[in-house]
Order: C-alpha cells, then sequence, then structure tokens
C-alpha cells in the first residue's frame, strides 16, 4: 500500500516539476530580456537572476532616438496596410473558393498553396525590379506590397476553411432570394466570418510586424525601416560594445504588444494555426 | 445578422426542388461560377505581380550577368552563374565550396532542429493535454516564444549567450560544466548549436500545438480500455497515440521543414555571414545585395527554390492521402 502512495506521489511530483521545467523554459529568455532592460548601464554586465537596482535609462534612450520612433510607426502602417489588403482580397477569394465549384478549383489551391511555400530569397531579385520599376524602392509601401506574399495565400487557406464550415442551407436561402454573390457575402457571410476574419487577421499581422528580409533588403534609409531592421541594426553600430540595454529595451517593446495579443487571443489562435495547417 | 430573417421561410418551401440544392447548369449556377472567377481576380492579379512575375524574373537573371546597380544592362550568358569551365578552372555556384558548405549547413540546421521540435513538441502537447490546474496559463505560457519576433528571439538569445556576460555560461560554470566561458555565437564548433537552440526555443510551441489539437480529437474509450487492461502508458503512446497523430505530425514536420531549409533571419541576426552557419538563404542574399551580383545571387535562389519545390512535390506526392485539396 505504501509504495504504491509513494509512487503516485513521485509521479505527481514528476508531472508538476515538468511543468516548472516547460514553464521556465518558454518564460526566462524574455523574463531576462525585461530584467535587461530595466538595468542601469553600470550594472549590466552583473549576471544576476532579479535587479538590485533599476530605471527606465535604456527606455528614454531608444523613445529619444527618432528613427526608433519612426520605425515603430512604418512597423505600425506597414502591419495594419497587410492585414487590411490580405483579408479584403482573401475573403472574396476564399468565397470562391469555398462555396463554388468550378472547373480549375483545384488548380487554384494548388497554385496557392505552392507560393505559401515559396523562400522568400528566390524572388528577392525579380521583386526588387518589380519595386523599383513601380518606384517603391526604400518606400513601406513597397514592404506592403511584397508581404502580400506570404500574407495572402495563408489568409486564402485559413478563410476557405472556415468558409466551408459555414452550412450551406444559409447560402441556398439567399440564392432562392436572389442575392447576387456579392450580396450573398456581404450580408450573409461576413456577419458570421467575423471570428475567422480576426484569427486570420492576427496571424497576418503577427508574420507582418516579424518580417526581416524584405524589410531589410527594400529600404534603405533609418527613417523607412520598420522596428526588426531597426533592432537588428542597433547592434550592427559598433563591434565591440554592444549597446545591449538599449536593444533589450527596444525587443521588449516591439514584442509586449504580441504577447499580450497571443494571451488574450491563445484559443483563436490556436484554432487559426491548424486551420491552416492540419488542414491545408 | 440580417440573414436569419431569410433564412428559414424561403428553405422550407423550395428544398424539395432538385435546383435548389444543386443549381448545376442553372443560370443561377453560371452566374456563381462567373461570379468566382470575378472574386478571385484581385487575388490572382496580386500573386501574379508579387510571386509569380518575380519568380519567372528570378530564373531569367540567373542566365545573366546583371548587377545590382543597373538591373537593365544585363546581358544573356546561359549557365555561366550556374557552372562553367574556363582555363582549366570550374566556375558558378555549383562549383563554389562556399555555395555546398551552405547546402550542409541548411540540411544539417533543417533535420537537427526539426528533429529536435518534434521530440519536445510531442512532449509539451502530451503534458498540455493532460488536466491539470491552470492549463490555461501554461499554454499561455508556453506560447510567448511562438509570439516573439525572430529577430528578437536571435537577440535576447545573443545576450544570453554572450561570451563573457552571458548568463548560459554564468550558469553552466556555476554548476560545473564548464571551466571557461564558451564563444557560443562566434566560434565554429558551437554557432550552428546556438542557432539551432534558438529555433528550436521558438518553434517548439508551433509543433506542439499542431500535436495537441491532434491529441484532442481521439478517441477516450481506448484509452480507458487499455487502462482497464493494465497496460504500461508508454506502451499504449507507441502503439495506439502515436499512430493517430502522426498525420497531424507529418504536417507539422513538412511545415517546418520547409521553413527551416529557408531559413534567414535568425542565422543573420545570431551569427551574421559567418560561413561556418551560413544558411542557403544567407548565401543568396550576400550574392544579391552584399556583392551585387544578381546575376549569381539569382542562379543560387534559383537553385534553392528548386530544391523546395522538389520537397514539397514529394511530399505531396508521399502524403497525397492527407492532403484533400478542399475535398469535401
Amino acid at each position: 500500500m505504501k509504495s504504491r502512495q509513494l509512487a503516485k506521489i513521485a509521479k505527481r511530483v514528476g508531472f508538476w516539476a515538468l511543468i516548472a521545467i516547460i514553464m521556465v523554459y518558454a518564460v526566462f529568455p524574455f523574463y531576462y530580456a525585461v530584467i535587461t532592460s530595466i538595468k542601469p548601464s553600470s550594472d549590466l554586465f552583473r549576471v544576476e537572476l532579479w535587479p538590485s537596482t533599476w530605471n527606465l535609462d535604456n527606455y528614454a534612450q531608444i523613445f529619444s532616438q527618432s528613427s526608433f520612433v519612426r520605425a515603430i510607426f512604418n512597423s505600425i502602417i506597414v502591419a495594419f496596410s497587410v492585414v487590411f489588403i490580405a483579408l479584403l482580397l482573401g475573403i472574396t477569394a476564399s468565397y470562391a473558393l469555398g462555396r463554388v465549384r468550378f472547373r480549375g478549383r483545384s488548380t487554384v489551391l494548388l497554385v496557392i498553396l505552392g507560393v505559401s511555400m515559396f523562400p522568400q530569397v528566390a524572388v528577392l531579385s525579380g521583386l526588387f525590379e518589380v519595386i523599383r520599376a513601380l518606384n517603391l524602392y526604400n518606400n513601406p509601401a513597397g514592404l506592403i506590397l511584397s508581404y502580400t506574399i506570404f500574407t495572402l495565400p495563408f489568409t486564402v487557406w485559413v478563410l476557405t476553411t472556415f468558409m466551408k464550415q459555414l452550412p450551406m442551407e444559409l447560402e441556398e436561402a439567399a440564392i432562392m432570394d436572389g442575392a447576387t454573390p456579392w450580396v450573398t457575402i456581404t450580408k450573409v457571410f461576413l456577419p458570421l466570418m467575423w471570428p475567422a476574419m480576426a484569427t486570420t487577421g492576427l496571424l497576418a499581422f503577427i508574420a507582418a510586424w516579424n518580417e526581416f528580409l524584405f524589410a531589410l533588403t527594400f529600404t534603405l534609409t533609418d527613417a523607412q525601416r520598420t522596428v526588426p531592421v531597426a533592432i537588428a541594426l542597433l547592434s550592427g553600430g559598433s563591434a565591440y560594445e554592444l549597446p545591449w540595454g538599449p536593444i533589450m529595451a527596444a525587443s521588449v517593446v516591439v514584442t509586449v504588444p504580441l504577447v499580450i495579443l497571443v494571451i488574450i487571443f491563445q484559443r483563436r489562435i490556436v484554432s487559426g494555426l491548424t486551420a491552416g495547417a492540419v488542414k491545408g | 445578422m440580417s440573414s436569419s430573417s431569410h433564412q428559414d421561410a424561403p428553405l422550407g418551401a423550395h428544398s424539395a426542388m432538385p435546383t435548389a440544392r444543386r443549381p448545376r447548369g442553372t443560370k443561377v449556377r453560371r452566374q456563381r461560377v462567373k461570379a468566382a472567377w470575378l472574386f478571385l481576380a484581385p487575388m490572382l492579379i496580386a500573386l501574379t505581380l508579387v510571386a509569380g512575375w518575380p519568380l519567372m524574373r528570378t530564373f531569367f537573371l540567373s542566365f545573366t550577368d546583371a548587377s545590382l546597380s543597373d538591373l537593365g544592362a544585363a546581358n544573356l550568358i546561359g549557365f555561366e552563374n550556374y557552372l562553367v569551365y574556363d582555363d582549366g578552372r570550374w566556375y558558378g555556384v555549383l562549383a563554389d565550396p562556399v555555395w555546398w558548405q551552405s547546402v550542409w549547413n541548411t540540411v544539417y540546421f533543417a533535420v537537427v532542429s526539426v528533429s529536435l521540435e518534434v521530440i519536445f513538441g510531442v512532449i509539451v502537447a502530451l503534458i498540455l493535454n493532460a488536466e491539470f490546474k491552470g492549463r490555461v496559463i501554461v499554454r499561455a505560457a508556453v506560447l510567448i516564444p511562438w509570439a516573439i519576433p525572430t529577430i528578437v528571439s536571435a537577440q535576447m538569445w545573443a545576450w544570453m549567450l554572450n561570451d563573457q556576460f552571458g548568463i548560459i555560461n554564468h550558469l553552466l560554470m556555476t554548476v560545473g560544466i564548464i571551466d571557461n566561458p564558451i564563444a557560443w555565437t562566434a566560434s565554429a564548433t558551437y554557432s550552428m548549436w546556438a542557432v539551432i537552440m534558438v529555433d528550436v526555443w521558438k518553434t517548439i510551441p508551433f509543433v506542439a500545438l499542431l500535436v495537441l489539437a491532434a491529441l484532442q480529437m481521439l478517441p477516450k474509450d481506448c484509452y480507458e480500455a487499455a487502462e482497464v487492461d493494465g497496460i504500461h502508458p508508454v506502451h499504449v503512446f507507441f502503439k495506439v497515440t502515436l499512430p493517430l497523430i502522426t498525420p497531424a505530425l507529418m504536417m507539422a514536420v513538412i511545415f517546418r521543414l520547409l521553413d527551416a531549409l529557408r531559413v534567414f533571419d535568425v542565422i543573420y541576426v545570431l551569427t551574421s555571414n559567418s560561413t561556418s552557419t551560413m544558411s542557403m538563404s544567407v548565401y543568396a542574399r550576400q550574392q544579391l545585395v552584399e556583392f551585387q551580383d544578381v546575376g549569381y545571387g539569382s542562379a543560387a535562389s534559383t537553385l534553392l527554390f528548386l530544391i523546395i519545390a522538389l520537397a514539397t512535390i514529394a511530399y505531396l506526392y508521399l502524403g497525397r492521402k492527407q492532403i484533400q485539396l478542399g475535398g469535401d
């Protein structure tokens, strides 16, 4: 009897120890970035798990740099525009792909799947030409255009999955009432699609907010950069003495909104990710 | 919400009519197909502009001597960017040891990090699948690494892995595993492991979530049966759970593998252009942008595209049962 109880207790302890390890592993790097960011520069190189003294100098320093503030502004503009365009084009396309049977439908789906697997660098030189031809080099609009390549296929794919799950009867009713497809989308489906749109939009937002390769290549001056590039180049400035305090402060600033969004919408994100991946 | 008002009456009245259920060949159907293409048009145009056309241009440029400063003045030079024999020596991407090094680095990175992600992702998913107090909080915490921009996670880890003041060296030395601090991101021996460490940390949540979704759809009764029969849980996992979650696992693997083969940012930020960790994407971008050699860089990009396309086709072929393109 006793050994059985002991085994049970050992199992419970082991289980909770695993959970503790997972929690620490997942959260610690972010926690460490936060405490580094609030350390005064004199304490920066003392390794400690809890800051003995702290202030917000690093934050004051990055927000006093106009290029960093500009980068945040650029990132916001770019990410919101990308989400808007991807959802607008995605909702109509997903109606066509999810609700209408027509010849060529699986070809279109295959093309979309194919595009979502493109390595970004494979279109780099071609896209560079397009962006130059449209006179969008070193302009956030060029980034909005180029981010379409990875947000649109994904958005269409996930929205199509959700669109298919809506009951057929709704649409039949609309057709019987003589509604045109456009009216069907805007009046019948759109109100039902908001949760799916929020999920997809959030995932597109995160992808656009995080993008690095295009942002690094298609912008030239500090004023046009997005936040990831600004952070990467903050460290590039001096090779020997990296400004770790400000880097960590900037990292926390761009991450906190995402972490909050993810925690609030975690259920939605899980369903969006699995719709995009498992069913695609 | 206005829809609910017309939902009931017409449906009840007309659903017996065959044309309502399947308006094949009718005017309504033709109108719907026309509308479908009209609705697809903006998306197709956008994808052509940002994907189709640029990809074709990249292919084309790979056969030219184009330079970034003057893209217009490109001359066709055939396969010279890929491979050419000149004056007793081979030239071109395929003859460049750095390219082959980057291919090897990428494959090594992809295989090792995806394997680790799958193993740890499954473990995390199994734990999150258990019922316990505070599961929601743990699940949210596990998602945090996924939400952090790659660039930021690379910087956070670069700081933790700092050779002099990094907490990882500090901890390892306190515990007594190492005697001297390791230059994680600078040394050729450890830098690939540093990159893998960051990637694994960042993407475990993705794998864990996909597996968790599959776990939650598993039938409960065979577990109850197994418990009644007193079968060891490890045995149950390998004989029952693993085969059932394999489709979801394969999906996670292919997504992660394709991502890993095109990896750029984590390597670029953590170790910049060091050849010991350079991936194919880093190599191609260096040729294209830093060396301004668009022709040569496009050739490398084209090769990377072909490798990924082959991997995708192989996967689609092998797993065609699992992927039903918009199947009903």
